[in-house]
């Protein structure tokens, strides 16, 4: 789907939703009141000055006190990569915006990211991986580094980890594979409407980090919860 | 990856009592070696997994070298090996059973 | 738990550049207060690597402890950059994120986090980034519980990648000459934007654009450390006295120090430029500097210190 499909879906009514060099903000009505809508549009790398941008908008939302959704919809490229993005603070940057959608979740406010195109690495995490909901749409492609650059790194041949990668999700890039590690939790349907979709999913969201839980029950992330189960038991028991 | 394990026995058991200790890193040219106080005295076992399949000969020396040397009676050695030579493995063996005489 | 018996170390002679993780974690706690989660003899090794045929590590390359900090109870982790460059794969990752949802039980005074790491290891790619987003969410939820999370950045493989994410969401970062903290690292921006936007060869031009005194300076660090183990202790005592509050406020704060800093220094091609605007008078200087020097430098930046992280 396209985000003016998406944001159709969502908003039937009309919405406020614009779109600026990728940088996707506004509001529409749901469920009663108004979500708030940032994100990523068009495969575009997200630098520092984006990523300000769209902290700005998250903080605005924050302070309107209204603990209104905020949906985060992205189809990004990765982190913009240039010298003059790390020379001024890019981590600081991507963290700010990550932080700001996280104390919009301690502060009430639902948050959902969609996610319909591509998104990696910084930019994935910024935005999408920092909502407490991540839902997809079928199509949608997130991934760290795809499996050319991955042989590249590893020194494997491709036809190799293309193989490896139908039998082990931890690795290769792609939907599935990410909602098999936890990280997205659920894949929307696009031939129902999404606005009775996302509000079934902001009326179900549960309190904790489930990514780890999902990754076990799912088969991506085999290990993890129990490891972290461990730490924490370890820790109380000393 | 290859695995090798080389069991021995020893004249007495290595001095000291602490139960385990590790040295060394998993890197290019490095190995990790964890020591366990774990079996009986005149007993060592020393299980290696090495990315660099066959040298077991040359692993198989260099053990009998420190088992010989170090005496280490009761201990379990792991190593993860990177890729590490000989002589820095006979080394950080050593290193490996200083630490568990401390 | 198992003690540690790395070798004993003094901290005042202990390179924290060269020290191994766990070296790191038993020189900068109180003597002898270490006790380790999932020790080495636990064997929570990764169980992705084998396919791949790369040799483990006992801890998959980092240490979670808990110990005692000039007596104050404090949870602590250390990444061994040595070890696949000290990247987040699954059981790692897990293993940081246990330590910061142990740290809203146990209520330590602060919990302390020893980057050293390349960022997402690529044959658990999508466990590592995933656990690098429940860090950050679990780093948001100690430090809104009123625990500090310091960050402590001196190692050989830098802070980069999701690890510099990560970094940006503690309270307040301590690094060294030698801590690199950046997104992308040079290699990856050279594979894929050309040396004409980022030599990677040029190692002055790397510790100019990601190194600590540049980071020190703009206000993305709050220490400044020489390379030892006992500065690094001072540095995150002091900094446990002075961390920020997790509000809007603070955030607020952030997004107006991050907006002045782009408006300011958007158009600056060299951290040189940006050192001359903020009144470094000799910018080629500094790369030199010792720490003494640079100190007394960062004392007359108006914006080095800060509340707004």
């Amino acid at each position: 789907m396209t985000l003016a499909e998406i944001l159709g879906s969502l908003f039937p009514d009309g919405h406020s939703v614009t779109v600026e060099d990728g940088l996707v903000r506004g509001t529409g009505p749901f469920a009663g009141g108004q979500a708030t809508v940032v994100g990523i549009d068009g495969d575009t790398p997200l630098g520092v000055d984006g990523a300000l941008t769209l902290s700005r908008a998250v903080l605005d939302a924050v302070r309107a006190g209204d603990k209104a959704p905020i949906l985060v919809a992205v189809d990004s490229d990765s982190q913009r990569m240039s010298r003059r993005d790390e020379l001024l603070g890019l981590n600081e940057c991507l963290a700010h915006l990550a932080k700001a959608l996280l104390l919009a979740d301690l502060s009430g406010h639902p948050t959902v990211g969609l996610i319909y195109g591509h998104s990696a690495a910084g930019a994935f995490i910024a935005t999408a991986l920092a909502t407490r909901v991540l839902a997809a749409l079928p199509g949608a492609n997130p991934s760290v580094m795809d499996l050319p650059s991955v042989a590249r790194v590893t020194k494997l041949p491709l036809d190799r980890l293309e193989e490896m990668a139908k039998s082990t999700p931890v690795f290769a890039p792609g939907l599935d594979n990410m909602v098999a590690t936890g990280a997205v939790h659920v894949v929307l349907d696009p031939d129902r409407p999404l606005d009775g979709q996302i509000r079934d999913l902001v009326a179900g969201i549960q309190p904790g980090d489930l990514r780890d839980r999902l990754g076990a029950e799912r088969g991506g992330r085999p290990v993890a919860r129990d490891v972290a189960r461990a730490v924490v038991d370890q820790a109380r028991l000393d | 990856m290859e695995s090798l394990t080389f069991r021995h026995s020893t004249k007495r058991p290595l001095p000291g009592a602490v139960p385990s200790a590790i040295t060394g890193v998993v890197a290019s040219g490095n190995l990790e070696i964890l020591l366990e106080r774990v079996l009986p005295p005149d007993a060592c076992e020393i299980a290696i997994a090495t990315p660099i399949a066959g040298y077991g000969d040359v692993w198989e020396a260099v053990v009998a070298d420190f088992v010989a040397r170090a005496q280490p009676g009761g201990i379990r050695i792991s190593i993860n090996d990177g890729g590490a030579r000989p002589d820095t493995v006979f080394l950080r063996l050593l290193q490996g059973a200083r630490l568990m005489e401390a | 738990m198992a003690v540690d018996r790395a070798a004993s170390t003094d901290p005042d002679a202990l390179s924290w550049y060269e020290a191994t993780a766990r070296q790191r974690v038993v020189a900068l706690a109180d003597p002898g207060s270490v006790r380790e989660f999932l020790p080495p003899t636990e064997r929570r090794m990764s169980p992705h690597l084998p396919l791949f045929d790369l040799p483990r590590a006992f801890d998959d390359g980092i240490v979670v402890a808990r110990a005692t900090l000039d007596g104050d109870p404090v949870l602590i982790a250390a990444q061994e950059g040595r070890f696949m460059g000290g990247a987040f794969g699954e059981v790692h990752g897990a293993k940081l994120v246990g330590l910061l949802r142990a740290a809203l039980d146990l209520k330590p005074r602060a919990v302390l986090i020893l980057f050293d790491t390349g960022g997402v290891r690529l044959q658990e790619a999508n466990a590592g980034e995933t656990a690098i987003a429940e860090t950050m969410r679990a780093i948001i939820e100690v430090r809104a519980a009123g625990i500090p999370v310091i960050g402590l950045i001196g190692g050989r493989a830098g802070c980069y990648g999701g690890g510099g994410l990560i970094a940006g969401t503690c309270s307040r970062l301590a690094v060294s000459e030698g801590g690199r903290i950046s997104v992308s690292g040079p290699e990856v921006i050279e594979t894929n934007k050309g040396a004409e936007e980022f030599d990677s060869r040029d190692r002055a031009l790397v510790w100019r654009t990601m190194g600590g005194k540049h980071r020190r300076l703009t206000g993305g660090a709050d220490a400044f450390c020489a390379d030892t183990v006992a500065a690094f202790r001072r540095a995150a005592l002091d900094l446990i006295g002075r961390a920020p509050a997790f509000d809007l406020a603070t955030l607020e704060a952030e997004q107006a120090r991050l907006q002045d800093r782009i408006a300011r220094f958007g158009d600056c091609r060299d951290a040189t430029e940006i050192w001359s605007r903020l009144g470094v008078n000799d910018p080629e200087a500094v790369p030199a500097m010792d720490t003494d020097a640079f100190d007394q430098i960062v004392t007359r930046i108006r914006e080095a210190d800060h509340d707004a992280r």
